[in-house]
């Protein structure tokens, strides 16, 4: 399994330049072709290959470099789409590529329309918040750590915060745990917290003096020691 | 995307565009997508659920206190009860931009956004310079995009990172006080309502 320390995990990376400046009457899809693939990506993830919006965000940080950064936003969701179809054998590896050229005018032979292995796997209930019997381990005002760890597969972790300690600002409603529903492996409910952190405690003391809070699930946190 | 085979890694994929029609195509013809319903998303986002929405509940907060306070201690119900409600909207939590305090969102893990008030994301919010940077240097990067913070301003950097989404009520501009709340919703950006930018008031 391929872990979120992957190419989606941004925060904090250098070199990537300036911003851009906001625009104020940018058109919401730049492109025609960019709304199709947002509509095909909602109903690949949504109904034909998954009803797992956590699947899809474990798709994207498996694309590769171009097929996360080159193809814009849109391209990216594409890609994702694409490879959650492969994934539960819907479409065969190859398909959209070898339509795609005949489309254009090339002589290719599409492959074979594969025998679809979807996950077997439905949601207990719609959207991502669930109830959680066992009161939340930590309180307002806990200081907690994240914890300094890769895990392998999906995680709602970012590198930034590991190791580094906090303070709980908010107990948000509970929530299925991305790590296990990405992978088809269950929801695994868990309560989740709105952390918030020191710049300087992340980012070092020559940091700009700033806050910062992020939600973090409760198995991701320990006491801070 | 993972390919296999000397043909896929030595030739360009063909375009983005082309690649979106024919993956159409291929769900289409076995039945698994339907473009009519296609049609109905996209002309949903286009037209109906963006950033006027988060407009009109700023709006309303700056002009009924009562209101202002439900906004603030149960965003998801207040905002619903304007009728704005759907995908990517499960829990919002409304933080108040002050003189001192100023908050900014983000989501580093993608480009998480919480689609019933303000619509899809915008270029920016996607964009990795804007994901990596600030919650790095937020001072620098809202400089960059043409925000000046005074020294002694507080900024907090709300990354989201779960379902829970972020709106920021913004300051109301001084000079606004005798408009009504019609009046006031043209003034209300989406740029403000993530925090990188803040109301002005009428020129």
């Amino acid at each position: 399994m391929v872990g979120v320390d992957g190419i989606a995990d941004l925060g904090g990376e250098d070199g990537w330049g300036p911003v851009s400046r906001p625009t104020p009457d940018e058109p919401v899809f730049a492109e025609s072709w960019e709304g199709r693939a947002f509509a095909l990506t909602l109903l690949t993830m949504g109904r034909v290959s998954g009803r797992n919006l956590d699947a899809f965000r474990h798709a994207l940080e498996r694309l590769d470099r171009p097929a996360y950064f080159d193809d814009g936003y849109y391209g990216r969701w594409l890609n994702a789409a694409e490879l959650m179809l492969t994934d539960s054998a819907i479409l065969a590896p190859g398909a959209v590529d070898a339509r795609a050229r005949r489309l254009r005018g090339d002589d290719v032979t599409e492959p074979e329309i594969p025998e679809a292995a979807k996950p077997d796997y439905a949601p207990t209930a719609a959207g991502s918040l669930r109830t959680v019997e066992e009161a939340p381990a930590f309180a307002v005002g806990d200081v907690v750590r994240a914890k300094d760890i890769s895990p392998a597969g999906h995680t709602k972790l970012p590198r930034y915060v590991r190791g580094h300690t906090g303070i709980v600002e908010i107990i948000q409603p509970a929530h299925l745990l991305p790590d296990t529903h990405a992978h088809f492996l269950g929801e695994n409910p868990q309560h989740v917290y709105s952390v918030r952190f020191d710049s300087h405690e992340l980012w070092g003391a020559d940091a700009e003096t700033f806050g910062l809070t992020i939600e973090l699930f409760e198995s991701y946190l320990e006491p801070a020691p | 995307m993972t390919t296999s085979g000397s043909e896929a890694e030595s030739a360009p994929r063909p375009s983005p565009s082309l690649r979106t029609e024919a993956l159409e195509q291929l769900l289409t013809e076995r039945g698994l997508v339907d473009p009519s319903v296609m049609d109905k998303f996209i002309a949903n986002y286009e037209t109906n659920v963006g950033p006027l929405n988060g407009a009109k509940v700023v709006a309303k907060a700056w002009t009924d206190p009562e209101y202002r306070q439900r906004l603030l201690k149960e965003g998801t119900s207040a905002i619903e009860e304007l009728g704005f409600a759907g995908p990517q909207g499960e829990h919002i939590v409304v933080v108040e931009n002050t003189p001192t305090v100023h908050n900014v969102t983000v989501c580093t893990l993608c480009s998480c956004y919480p689609w019933p008030v303000l619509g899809l994301p915008p270029s920016w919010y996607k964009d990795p310079a804007y994901r990596a940077r600030v919650v790095r240097e937020p001072r620098t990067v809202l400089s960059e995009m043409g925000l000046d913070l005074a020294d002694d301003v507080e900024i907090i950097v709300r990354d989201s990172s779960s379902e829970v989404r972020w709106l920021v009520l913004p300051e109301r501009p001084a000079g606004t006080e005798d408009l009504t709340e019609e009046e006031l919703i043209p003034l209300i950006t989406r740029d403000a309502l993530v925090g990188v930018a803040k109301v002005q008031g009428p020129a």
